[in-house]
């Protein structure tokens, strides 16, 4: 007759946490942290498969871990915002109601399916100031945290956040913000423990942005993000200081050139919410 | 709470079920009770029931399209509102008009906002212009009983299509039946109770290659028209500035075209019927 082995509950969860963060810490990073202009994303990634996406207006999301875990996710994500939205209304969507959603979801399959996600999760909703801005880490055992303006998760996190936290300020400008985040990146993984140096094409970059209305979400790449990354580009920074919040975003990052065309839309949105009127508000 | 989060410690289907990218074919499995046309109708025929919108046009410019729509809605010989908006944009490449009972028009377009800004959110990429039409074919198609009813609503869809590659073909015209057929247009079109006459004179007045701003005074004379001889379409209402809503879409994106710029073209359109009724 079969022996039935005995493990305790402690055992089992001991087991879950600890497969779920060799999952989590073995891949590549990804911040999140607010400067004036909203909240940005950035994360390393040598795929076209996203790690960072829009959820709804104002809500934006990013991820590490097992791609098609965070990917089944990210869709519900989409679901639950556009069904709210579309049984109340655009604005009665939010990002803690998302937030709790995700910590439901994990808390769910962590207790309860035999194996646990391997996945950490960002939910950020820009607001009408810096302070306003929410950014939540959801974590594989379904746990929230309201993390204050900044924020690392997967491979060495820890190491991370802690360049991170020490340079962040609610008024850095984008070109700064971006600069931060990359460093931070790179502070980790070189050879020796040498600092990398990260490439636009090893990077994605998004930002939720504060000052557009309707659909906030834009990614950065090719041109835009190549001039952002380069140290100090003494144009870019001065538009940037001196932009006034009533502005619209300097020329050069609205001709960004975008990877999808869903994205792309994003650059006219200003328009269609004019357009829109009341229909949608 | 629709297809909520029940307390159990139950995942909810739709966190455990990959699904597809169309929000109705979500709601149809999770929430069919926000769908229009699944809701049992009472038998018997109720067109008179709710208000009903009226004239909308569309025509196709160089570069893009124009839709132009009066803001009549009426309730047999009365008018129910003085100021509806017909005419929206569907996303930020194209535009959608409706005519019929407009309580179904408007949940009609509200849905097919949300459906193609899902797709695009869940897959990363836009609909073509074709995928676009085809999706709001299906969603008159499952109104098609309400329709037989008497609730019936027709759409009318025109945008930019991203793909063509010639320029004589970047705006495109759909137009509906109620059974859900979907028709290419050329050149230009109109739905509702005045396009009979609004569509006469946009047939002796339209062109190929008009400007934007040439469509729109174009679109705003076929209303003027519509007005002219249709009880149920709204002409310029200069006394309360209450004007057609026109927007454009254009590789640009889409734009709708202000109070100030519309109420100006109205009245020079007024003002030019002064000198000939006929235009």
């Amino acid at each position: 007759m079969a022996m039935q082995f005995y493990a305790s509950p402690e055992q089992i969860m001991r087991d879950r946490s600890e497969h779920a963060r060799k999952g989590i810490s073995r891949g590549r990073s990804a911040v999140v942290l607010t400067y004036e202009g909203g909240v940005l994303f950035v994360a390393e990634n040598l795929t076209s498969l996203r790690k960072v996406s829009e959820i709804y207006d104002r809500i934006g999301f990013a991820a590490v871990g097992r791609y098609n875990e965070f990917e089944n996710l990210r869709r519900a994500g989409v679901r639950k915002a556009d069904l709210d939205g579309y049984s109340y209304d655009r604005r009665d969507v939010t990002g803690r109601a998302i937030a709790n959603a995700y910590a439901h979801a994990l808390g769910a399959i962590f207790t309860e399916q035999v194996k646990a996600y391997e996945v950490e999760i960002c939910v950020a909703e820009v607001g009408a100031t810096a302070e306003a801005d929410e950014i939540y880490r959801i974590t594989y055992d379904g746990s929230v945290q309201d993390e204050p303006g900044v924020m690392a998760m997967g491979g060495q996190a820890e190491a991370i956040s802690g360049a991170l936290k020490e340079a962040h300020r609610v008024d850095l400008s984008l070109g700064e913000a971006v600069r931060l985040a990359v460093k931070a990146l790179g502070s980790v993984g070189g050879e020796g423990g040498q600092p990398r140096t990260l490439g636009a094409g090893q990077l994605e970059v998004a930002v939720l942005d504060r000052r557009r209305t309707g659909r906030t979400f834009r990614r950065i790449t090719g041109v835009a993000l190549t001039s952002l990354l380069t140290e100090a580009a003494p144009a870019e920074e001065e538009t940037d200081v001196t932009e006034s919040p009533s502005e619209p975003p300097p020329a050069q990052e609205r001709k960004a050139p975008t990877q999808s065309a869903g994205s792309d839309d994003l650059e006219i949105l200003d328009d269609i919410d004019e357009a829109e009127g009341e229909s949608k508000e | 709470m629709p297809a909520g989060f029940d307390p159990s410690r139950r995942l909810p289907d739709f966190f455990a079920n990959p699904g597809t990218s169309s929000f109705t074919q979500f709601l149809s499995l999770n929430a069919p009770e926000l769908l229009p046309g699944r809701r049992p109708l009472p038998p018997g025929y109720s067109a008179d029931l709710a208000p009903h919108a009226t004239t909308v046009v569309s025509i196709v410019c160089a570069g893009g399209v124009v839709m132009a729509g009066d803001r009549r809605a009426t309730a047999g010989n009365l008018i129910a509102s003085r100021d509806i908006e017909k005419v929206h944009p569907a996303d930020p490449y194209s535009l959608v008009g409706m005519a019929g009972t407009a309580g179904v028009g408007i949940e009609l377009i509200k849905l097919f906002q949300v459906e193609l800004e899902h797709y695009e959110k869940i897959e990363g990429a836009m609909l073509s212009l074709d995928g676009k039409a085809n999706r709001l074919a299906a969603l008159v198609r499952n109104n098609l009983g309400a329709a037989m009813q008497g609730l019936a609503v027709v759409p009318i869809f025109a945008g930019v299509d991203l793909a063509a590659t010639d320029p004589t073909k970047v705006g495109r015209i759909f137009s509906f039946d109620v059974a859900g057929g979907l028709y290419e247009e050329t050149g230009y079109d109109g739905i509702g109770s005045g396009s009979l006459f609004a569509k006469s004179a946009l047939k002796k007045r339209y062109r190929t290659g008009l400007s934007v701003d040439e469509a729109v005074t174009l679109g705003v004379e076929a209303l003027y028209d519509a007005a002219d001889d249709d009880t149920a379409t709204g002409g310029p209402d200069l006394t309360r500035k209450i004007y057609p809503v026109v927007m454009s879409a254009t590789t640009e994106g889409t734009r709708r075209h202000t109070d100030e710029e519309v109420g100006a073209i109205a009245e020079a359109v007024v003002a030019r019927r002064m000198e000939n009724i006929g235009g």
